[in-house]
């Protein structure tokens, strides 16, 4: 082709200069998604959910899309379709005719109701509206939950524990029973191979689990040998409702640990239910914390495998450690990943001179310094923060290897630096869901594409590279 | 039950009947629709339709006004391609907070198209408002203007919120403001023999080899809008002297527009296949009566397919008879695809669109087959409906489609806007054949559950295994 392309290799990863005062009222390249995606990724672990979006179909055709794009799986959100005039006058028929068509069709266990920025706005009275149209119909059909997640607030971190604490809230029922033997596990946005190894983990453990969401089968699924008009596969309503007779929760994000309105912490006020609120178990430290308190709930000694699976741990920490120590590293994410990220990156000796978050996090320093070895003056620690100012920072400080999702890519480019993918979205490999990262056995497969990263790296930028290390 | 194992188990929503249709069933058919509520339409929003048909005006500044999701989920996710400025693919956004939302959100838009203009020194600047602005009224055009006094950037207001309709509704805002930007460019070295191209979007650098044909003929092509589009182009892109049209539902209005302007006259054309890509040509060579020009056009035409016809063969042997689903956002594409698939061998007997008109599917009845099935506005449980009902071997789609494909054990073909491999023009009609081929014929189907029960001519419901019934169970 004869047609000139220009070199993208000189340009940066917003393809523009970079001299000048940087933008600041704008947002340039989000680095967070909005709050209702996060509420039907929730919507997504629970048995026959079917997600519906209140407000105008384009919010639910682009999240389905994000996801799909992310999963490869069947990702199927209703919406209420506003037009201009239920914009106007509000969108309750809308709603109700929604809801019957969704019944109709897909015959939900449960429907998930979130609402959007536009719903929000209008002053839409979800609750009455929920109850008109059960009233209407008796209360036959299944029952909807809803969760408030106006975009404008937070982010799909955000919509993603409120829909947590919804479910709990709706659906937990008053008990007087513990069950010694029972677990609430509330995690972050894992991957679904980190949702299935939390449960193998329970296990080993002799815990009975609820993980809530589970949606490592609904957007990990096998073949479909019919056809599934709601992925199978995910928590139960029925489990849910059983959560207040469990022995504990451990409720798994830093920045989950401090909040009142937590899911667990509601559990813990309403039912009495132990909450250990600790973060994503990625690394050796905060894995130990988890598996700590595992052993403390089951009243049981940390099982053999797990414990050979720490010293394999180690034991590749020794092999690769000088590949990775003394490396420098950006990290962008959701917050409670980032800060795990962090941990694990500084106890492996490289420096995460870049932390940043689309979200805007209260005690974001102090969260990351609890984790970083070393104080954090040499860091830069970024919350609200953009792709653009993500890649200034970098531009400056130069580091070694890009933690984080897709997103990251361009900036990867454009520093001629490795990315390691983890976290949402990954648009561009396939198996961002088998991706295992928690546990001592996800921390090793983690470790590994760290230090293979930097090692390819250099293979590739070396003037005749080498084939034995 | 929620799983399913007859397709008959599957309802078309009452409000959706009359837009099914089976070719040879004489029904009425009826499209042009709101989407039902609760139907998980396929469809995106009119932002998104605005957004994605200016996306290629590579080197205009493209900013959202709205809270952050419209923006975010928009960021870089199309194949189109630039030659230069890639500042298009980028995201930015005013990214409203709450209290914007409530006392409204003009001052931020300004402060941010200001400094943005600054910093990145863009050719033009499109503001897309989003469904809360359409909803707290700002006031977008007064901002466009006064920060086109201030900066001498001409910005440009897209009137889009995403409830205003459907796409359709967006590519007609998109068309409108892309409109002002025409008329203000020199115009006076255009060439007697010269086009436009609309709704071309460049995938994968299509543009670019359509683009070749038609100077290789001795046809000037002033401006490809909406693939590796540039400002001036447009801006001069009055001077053409034929306007060719691809995607019919974005471009219509915008080649209407000159039309009534300044007298330009357009043609429908479509760039997928040899057939429609070799008509394409001759329509603009016989449009200008050089008997040089069409010989030149001819002598392109033979030497193209030779090249590739060959190639093609081979594909053809591998998929004749097999059946394909089609689901795609616009009609144009449709035809040309059931005409591409015809050339391979196979059969469509499912086509769909988004957005199709009531001319649109009048044209894509008469060159399906009979016992085609046509769908307006589709959602995935209608296209699994048909998927298996019809036992289809191939689903033509995007990414929204692919998972209904995949999960019953169908090939799968991108003909969307994410894909990396361009397929139009000759050229691309081999990448097609290869890509379908690639899915069609691999050899991974064996192992599908559903493929296999077949081979095993268990009957379905004893196919289905104890696990899936249990896990799918819903009562
Ligand atoms: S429907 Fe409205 S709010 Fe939703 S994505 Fe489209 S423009 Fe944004
Ligand atoms: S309007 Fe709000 S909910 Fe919808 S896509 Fe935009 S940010 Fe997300």
């Amino acid at each position: 082709m004869s047609m000139a392309k220009g070199n993208p290799d000189t340009l940066t990863a917003d393809g523009c200069k970079t001299e000048g005062a940087l933008p600041a009222s704008a947002t340039r390249n989000a680095c967070k998604l909005c709050t209702p995606l996060g509420a039907a990724m929730v919507f997504k672990g629970i048995r026959g959910c079917l997600p519906f979006l209140h407000g105008s179909q384009g919010c639910a055709t682009y999240i389905r899309r994000y996801m799909i794009s992310h999963f490869r799986e069947p990702v199927d959100i209703a919406s209420s379709s506003f037009s201009e005039d239920d914009a106007i006058f509000g969108g309750a028929r809308n709603f109700a005719q929604g809801v019957d068509n969704v019944i109709r069709q897909y015959e939900p266990e449960l429907i998930g109701v979130a609402t959007t920025c536009l719903s929000e706005t209008i002053g839409d009275n979800m609750l009455g509206m929920i109850k008109e149209y059960q009233d209407k119909h008796n209360g036959d059909g299944p029952p909807l939950v809803h969760v408030s997640t106006p975009a404008y607030t937070g982010t799909h971190s955000d919509g993603y524990y409120s829909a947590i604490r919804e479910l709990v809230k709706a659906f937990v029922k008053p008990t007087r029973i513990t069950q010694p033997r029972m677990v609430n596990i509330l995690p972050a946005m894992m991957s679904c191979a980190d949702l299935r190894h939390l449960r193998e983990i329970c296990a080993m453990y002799e815990m009975d689990a609820t993980i809530l969401p589970d949606y490592s089968s609904t957007l990990e699924g096998s073949s479909w040998d019919c056809y599934h008009k709601i992925s199978p596969g995910g928590t139960s309503i029925e489990d849910v409702a059983e959560m207040g007779s469990a022995a504990a929760s451990i409720e798994i994000g830093h920045t989950q640990a401090g909040d009142k309105n937590s899911a667990a912490s509601w559990l813990e006020r309403e039912h009495g239910v132990r909450r250990d609120a600790l973060g994503w178990p990625l690394g050796i430290r905060l894995s130990d914390q988890f598996f700590a308190a595992m052993a403390a709930i089951s009243d049981r000694p940390m099982p053999e495998q797990l414990a050979d699976e720490r010293g394999r741990l180690v034991d590749a920490y020794v092999d690769a450690h000088k590949y990775v120590s003394g490396k420098r590293a950006a990290i962008f994410g959701e917050p409670d990943m980032v800060v795990a990220l962090a941990a694990f990156m500084s106890e492996i000796g490289v420096r995460p001179v870049i932390c940043a978050t689309g979200a805007k996090v209260k005690k974001w320093k102090e969260l990351l310094a609890s984790e970083i070895e070393g104080g954090t003056a040499d860091i830069e620690i970024l919350s609200d923060s953009d792709h653009a100012k993500l890649a200034a920072a970098a531009r400056e400080l130069k580091p070694d290897i890009i933690l984080g999702s897709s997103k990251g890519y361009p900036l990867a480019r454009e520093l001629k630096i490795p990315l390691v993918r983890i976290g949402f979205p990954i648009h561009d490999r396939i198996g961002a869901q088998r991706m295992l990262s928690v546990g001592y056995r996800g921390t090793m497969e983690l470790f590994d594409r760290v230090a293979n990263a930097l090692l390819e790296g250099k293979q590739d930028f070396s003037e005749t590279g080498y084939s034995y290390l | 039950m929620n799983s399913v194992n007859t397709p008959s188990s599957i309802r078309v929503l009452d409000d959706r009947t009359a837009q099914v249709w089976e070719k040879g069933s004489g029904k009425e058919f009826v499209c042009d629709k709101k989407s039902a509520a609760g139907s998980v339409t396929q469809r995106a929003c009119a932002f998104c339709g605005s957004r994605v048909v200016l996306y290629p005006i590579a080197d205009a500044l493209h900013i959202v006004h709205g809270p952050i999701g419209c923006a975010v989920y928009n960021w870089d996710i199309r194949g189109s391609l630039s030659s230069g400025s890639q500042l298009n693919r980028n995201s930015f956004s005013t990214d409203l907070a709450e209290k914007e939302v409530i006392f409204g959100g003009e001052k931020k838009l300004k402060a941010s198209l200001i400094e943005l203009i600054n910093f990145y020194k863009p050719k033009a600047a499109f503001v897309y408002s989003t469904c809360i602005v359409g909803l707290i009224g700002d006031d977008v055009e007064a901002v466009c203007k006064q920060v086109t006094k201030e900066t001498g950037i001409q910005c440009i207001q897209v009137d889009s919120p995403g409830f205003k309709g459907t796409k359709k509704s967006g590519y007609q805002a998109a068309c409108e403001a892309a409109y002002k930007l025409v008329g203000t460019g020199d115009t006076s070295n255009i060439s007697k023999y010269s086009i436009n191209l609309l709704g071309e979007f460049n995938i994968a650098g299509e543009a670019w080899m359509i683009r070749q044909y038609f100077e290789k003929i001795g046809i000037e092509v002033v401006s490809t809008i909406t693939g590796d589009g540039r400002v001036d182009d447009l801006r001069r892109c009055h001077g053409a002297k034929l306007n060719l049209v691809q995607c019919s539902g974005s471009m219509t209005h915008l080649s209407k527009l000159l039309k009534d302007d300044y007298d330009i006259p357009m043609e429908r054309v479509s760039f997928f296949g040899f057939e429609d890509t070799a008509r394409a040509i001759y329509t603009a060579a016989e449009h200008f009566g050089d008997p040089e020009l069409m010989r030149r056009a001819e002598e392109l035409v033979r030497e193209e397919i030779s090249k590739y016809a060959p190639k093609l063969k081979q594909y053809k042997k591998r998929l004749k008879g097999k059946k394909a689903a089609l689901y795609v956002g616009g009609a144009f594409k449709a035809f040309s695809l059931v005409l591409a698939l015809r050339a391979l061998g196979m059969k469509t007997v499912l086509a769909g669109t988004q957005t199709g008109s009531a001319e649109d599917y009048e044209q894509l009845k008469e060159i399906c087959d009979p016992g085609t099935v046509i769908v307006d506005d589709s959602n995935p449980l209608e296209l699994a409906k048909f998927v298996l009902e019809k036992d289809v071997d191939l689903f033509i789609g995007g990414v929204k489609e692919r998972p209904i494909a995949f999960k019953l054990g169908v090939a799968f073909c991108d003909h969307n806007h994410e894909r990396k491999i361009p397929l139009a023009g000759f050229e691309g009609m081999v990448h097609f054949a290869e890509e379908v081929a690639n899915s069609a014929c691999s050899p991974i189907w064996q192992f599908a559950p559903r493929r296999q029960a077949k081979a095993l001519r268990l009957p379905e419901a004893e196919a289905t295994t104890p696990l899936a019934r249990e896990e799918g169970g819903a009562a």
